[in-house]
């Protein structure tokens, strides 16, 4: 087995006398019998590594990555390229081994990246306060619902239907403690702002704030200056749900008014990884900037006049503050904000909106030819950034079934999460899709809705390693 | 002084390349009208990728982590990471799934979940585990929902948890966050709960307990099974902080105590890195009255032996987090376990206790002992001695940066003034565990020489003492740049 234990016997034989014991079970002679296991684990035996790494590669070798298919599913986790400088970065153990940086003198390296990260979020939300990182983009949600309500004093939040289901289900969980169920807003392809303003005026006490997805969950690119006004005149906060990377294109939230955007940064250097580690962050607006959660990192001087960065305002954080904390959260994801700031460091300031404009297009090429399919109309029917949702004349689930035999990942079926949505398929392109794989996708859709599976290419593997 | 990605950006320069483009180049007013564009680009850096390297490489060379040296940061478990659990997490099998792919294409990273949930299930002495938690307070708060659900449940709606004075910050916010009281309990003269005050504050109000054993204070609570009794007879439920796992793995599970729910730090007990404050994982194990109120999905192994998700659960607290959990931590914990297996894993127990004993054994004349008793993976001793010589303990933390040795966790718990607490962890040689006692030596010899030498320490790092307090009082908490307009709040 292996073996990350040290000491030579000789090394025990020294150290039990420097203790002045003469085993290590005497060490444990406070704890009571009636609490001791008395039995060995009932695990399985320790391995060698090459035996460990045969185990682990027979496991992964039982999947079958979405990277080695032509993926069009997306909904919250898309297969952008990740660049090998950033797992080059990340990969560091200087700072992949590091702890939180406590101790600021000897960690320069992690506050200096994260301090740019922050302003890396802010340049990219347009709002002048971001933290070090959240879980992921549900979680990030909820404290952001717990951060308006502590603002406003109100407890309710009205949430569209376009924000993702996933999110909407955390927020629910998360604040079932401390707040009443979100009220829902109707959402086609974008949302309905009459639905919303009606809520709004319905709901006699204002909410604490209101929460879109831009872009929705169905790809569709919401007015959110519209839902801002509607918001801020019920006296509630506006809460944007966003893509970072789509903010190469979109108007940022800070520019229509948002207090608060949180979102999911997987796109932004990360892998897939079965859905986590991802990437939550949080911006705010200056007045909530002593209500955001987590950390946050600051510039300062030595005693010398040097410049250096320290952890801040942590008399909002649970270690100081405890029970009068703005949140729990104490380890954040701050590995995963590392490789986003490398990403978008790579990506820069034009390319960021280059990649941007051409997931796009791509996206824009590939409903124009879905939609000339028999039967297969745009859900989705106006502008979309990288993902867009398409009715079909079959339910989504069966054709996407049919599709996997055939090398496709065709997309999420939208019924998976919204009743009477059977036949809607949301569909992402990132810009490791080529036109000759969507045209290949294109003609086994039309094969599979034709009920001969057998028409289109068999695929050629995107990436398989 | 270094300068900041941004501030090395050059304009025109680029590090990214792109796929030209293959489809027609529609115009952006018909991809997306103006109202909904951005008008002015994100101000990000324009480097090489050579100037990225350079500068992510320096900023690496002013970081610390375990592969640097010891980092004895008591309560939080800083272990080494093997190697191994980060080839294992890039295998594309595992890293390149979609969490949305139909489960046929997934089953080896079901098989990997559900076994890693039996795993930590025995190893905690439970019925069932989630691993949805993406960190420890993260398992704080999913505990706490599941005992709301589950007094719920028998139509009770009790308000308060009890937690003890020399608990983790994160729990009375967790337990806030939760939507319940806490109640702090005190300690006794050996460092465990105090028995007297806990019947005190035992009502049909209780909601539950939360609880470090061995505490953090690093001793065992010997009294457990009389507190879970007690709990109990209340109908409250005990939670298991299990930030202090690595000293009973093997010897004494949190189940047999009498706790009723567990949570897991993959990234202490279980090697995972942590990543310069994250991402951990926080599962947590159940006792089986709890089950039916587990986050979904759940992973359910179907008649043909294939395994599934499924939401199946009304009673479900519902879901923590989006999709299933931290998942290329998680591989990294099982590869780890499974390196070790059980008899591994009780060895790693027996050493990390070994190695706080005897560090404690080498200093603790140099300081006051709160509680002179057997520690367990860590100990707590008082800086207070140093107060005469007009130091405190930051200043010893601070000095230990110039003899190269990372500090120990410093104030923490409350009760003891001056704390300094030390957990060395079991993958520290012996070399290594005296140069940390010789240094701590070095330090309290210093501050009886020359204070000064404490009180303006540290003095060979990057930087020295840096001004936390001007920090929090004006927070600069991102880059401005020269184009930046000003205005009374300083941003945009």
């Amino acid at each position: 087995m292996t073996d990350f234990v040290p000491h030579s016997d000789d090394d025990l034989r020294a150290m039990l006398d420097a203790v002045g014991v003469s085993s290590t079970a005497e060490l444990f002679s406070e704890i009571p019998d009636g609490v001791r296991l008395g039995r060995p684990l009932d695990l399985p035996a320790g391995l060698s590594e090459s035996e460990l790494f045969a185990d682990l590669e027979r496991l992964a070798a039982q999947n079958t990555p979405a990277t080695s298919l032509i993926s069009f599913l997306g909904a919250g986790a898309y297969d952008h390229y990740v660049p090998a400088v950033v797992d080059a970065v990340i990969g560091r153990s200087e700072f992949a081994t590091s702890y939180t940086p406590y101790q600021p003198e000897r960690s320069q390296g992690m506050l200096q990246a994260i301090f740019e990260f922050q302003t890396a979020i802010c340049e990219l939300t347009a709002l002048p306060v971001a933290n070090a990182s959240m879980y992921d983009a549900g979680t990030a949600l909820a404290e952001a619902v717990m951060l308006a309500c502590a603002h406003t004093g109100r407890t309710g939040v009205v949430v569209s239907d376009g924000v993702h289901p996933e999110y909407r289900q955390v927020l629910c969980t998360e604040t079932a403690g401390c707040g009443s169920p979100p009220t829902p807003v109707a959402c086609g392809a974008v949302t309905d702002l009459e639905s919303l303003r009606a809520v709004l005026q319905e709901m006699g006490a204002g909410p604490a704030a209101v929460v879109l997805q831009q872009p929705n969950f169905f790809g569709g690119l919401e007015d959110m200056q519209a839902a801002s006004a509607l918001a801020h005149d019920a006296g509630a906060l506006l809460i944007a749900v966003v893509d970072p990377l789509s903010l190469g294109l979109l108007a940022p939230p800070g520019e229509y008014g948002a207090d608060v955007a949180v979102g999911e940064a997987q796109s932004l250097g990360g892998h897939l990884d079965f859905g986590g580690p991802y990437l939550g962050f949080m911006a705010v607006a200056e007045p909530l900037l002593r209500r955001l959660p987590g950390r946050l990192v600051g510039e300062t001087v030595d005693a010398q006049g040097r410049r250096g960065f320290v952890l801040t305002l942590q008399t909002r954080e649970q270690h100081i503050r405890r029970e009068k904390a703005t949140s729990n959260i104490c380890s954040n994801h701050a590995l995963n904000a590392l490789a986003a700031l490398v990403y978008l460091s790579w990506l820069g300031k034009q390319g960021l909106p280059e990649l941007a404009v051409l997931c796009a297009r791509k996206a824009a090429y590939l409903r124009a030819r879905l939609t000339q399919l028999p039967g297969v109309t745009a859900f989705t029917d106006g502008p979309v950034f990288r993902e867009f949702a398409v009715r079909l004349p079959r339910p989504a689930a069966a054709v996407a079934a049919a599709l996997v035999e055939q090398g496709f990942l065709a997309g999420l079926d939208a019924g998976r999460f919204y009743d009477g949505l059977d036949d809607v398929l949301v569909v992402a392109v990132t810009e490791r899709r080529t036109r000759a794989e969507m045209d290949a996708f294109v003609d086994a859709l039309a094969g599979a809705l034709a009920g001969d599976t057998s028409v289109g290419q068999p695929p050629q593997a995107a990436h398989d390693d | 002084m270094t300068e900041t990605i941004f501030e090395r950006s050059r304009p025109g320069r680029r590090a990214y390349s792109l796929p030209a483009c293959d489809v027609p180049e529609l115009p952006l007013d018909e991809l997306v009208p103006e109202a909904l564009r951005r008008a002015v680009p994100a101000r990000l850096p324009e480097a090489s990728e050579l100037d990225l390297v350079r500068h992510f490489t320096e900023l690496s060379t002013r970081n610390y982590g375990v592969d640097s040296g010891m980092y004895p940061l008591g309560s939080c478990t800083m272990k080494y990471n093997p190697k191994i659990n980060d080839r294992v997490a890039a295998l594309e099998g595992f890293r390149g799934l979609h969490p949305y792919q139909p489960e046929e294409l997934v089953q080896g990273a079901l098989e990997l979940m559900v076994t890693l949930e039996r795993w930590l299930s025995e190893i905690a002495g439970l019925d069932a585990t989630t691993l949805q938690p993406a960190a420890g307070a993260h398992g704080e708060l999913t505990g706490l929902l599941l005992m709301r659900a589950y007094h719920a449940a028998q139509g009770r709606s009790p308000r308060r948890i009890i937690i003890p004075d020399t608990a983790h910050g994160t729990n009375p916010a967790s337990v806030v966050m939760a939507g319940y009281e806490p109640l702090a309990v005190g300690s006794d003269a050996r460092g465990e709960m105090s028995i007297d005050e806990l019947r005190s504050v035992l009502s049909d109000d209780v909601a539950g307990l939360m609880l470090t054993n061995p505490n953090t204070l690093g001793l065992f609570d010997e009294h457990i099974v009389e507190i879970a009794a007690l709990v109990h007879d209340v109908a409250g439920l005990l939670y298991y902080d299990g930030a202090n796992s690595n000293a009973v793995m093997g010897i004494s599970r949190p189940g047999d105590m009498g706790f009723d729910i567990v949570h897991f730090n993959t990234h202490k007990t279980f090697s995972t890195p942590h990543g310069g404050g994250g991402p951990g994982a926080g599962p947590i194990a159940v006792r089986d009255i709890l089950v039916p109120f587990l986050p979904t999905p759940v992973i359910e192994r179907q008649a043909d032996g294939g395994l599934r998700f499924t939401s199946d659960r009304p009673q479900s607290i519902g879901k923590m987090r989006t999709f299933y959990g931290n998942f290329g931590v998680l591989v990294r914990a099982y590869t780890y376990i499974r390196a070790l297996g059980g008899e591994g894993l009780r060895q790693v127990s027996e050493i990390a206790v070994l190695n706080a004993n005897y560090v404690f054994a080498g200093v603790s004349d140099l300081f006051d002992v709160p509680y002179d008793r057997r520690c367990m993976h860590e100990f707590v001793v008082s800086a207070s001695p140093l107060k005469e010589h007009g130091v405190r303990a930051l200043d010893l933390a601070k000095r230990l940066l110039d003899y190269d040795v990372h500090p120990p966790t410093t104030y923490f718990p409350l009760i003891v003034p001056e704390a300094l607490m030390i957990e060395p962890t079991e993958t520290e040689s012996k070399e290594s565990l005296d140069r940390l006692i010789a240094a701590l030596r070095a330090v309290v010899a210093d501050a009886a020489r020359d204070p000064e030498l404490l009180l303006s320490a540290p003095h060979d790092m990057v930087v020295g003492r840096l001004d936390e307090v001007g920090a929090a009082r004006h927070p600069v908490l991102r880059q401005t740049f020269p184009d930046d307009l000003p205005t009374p709040e300083g941003d945009a």
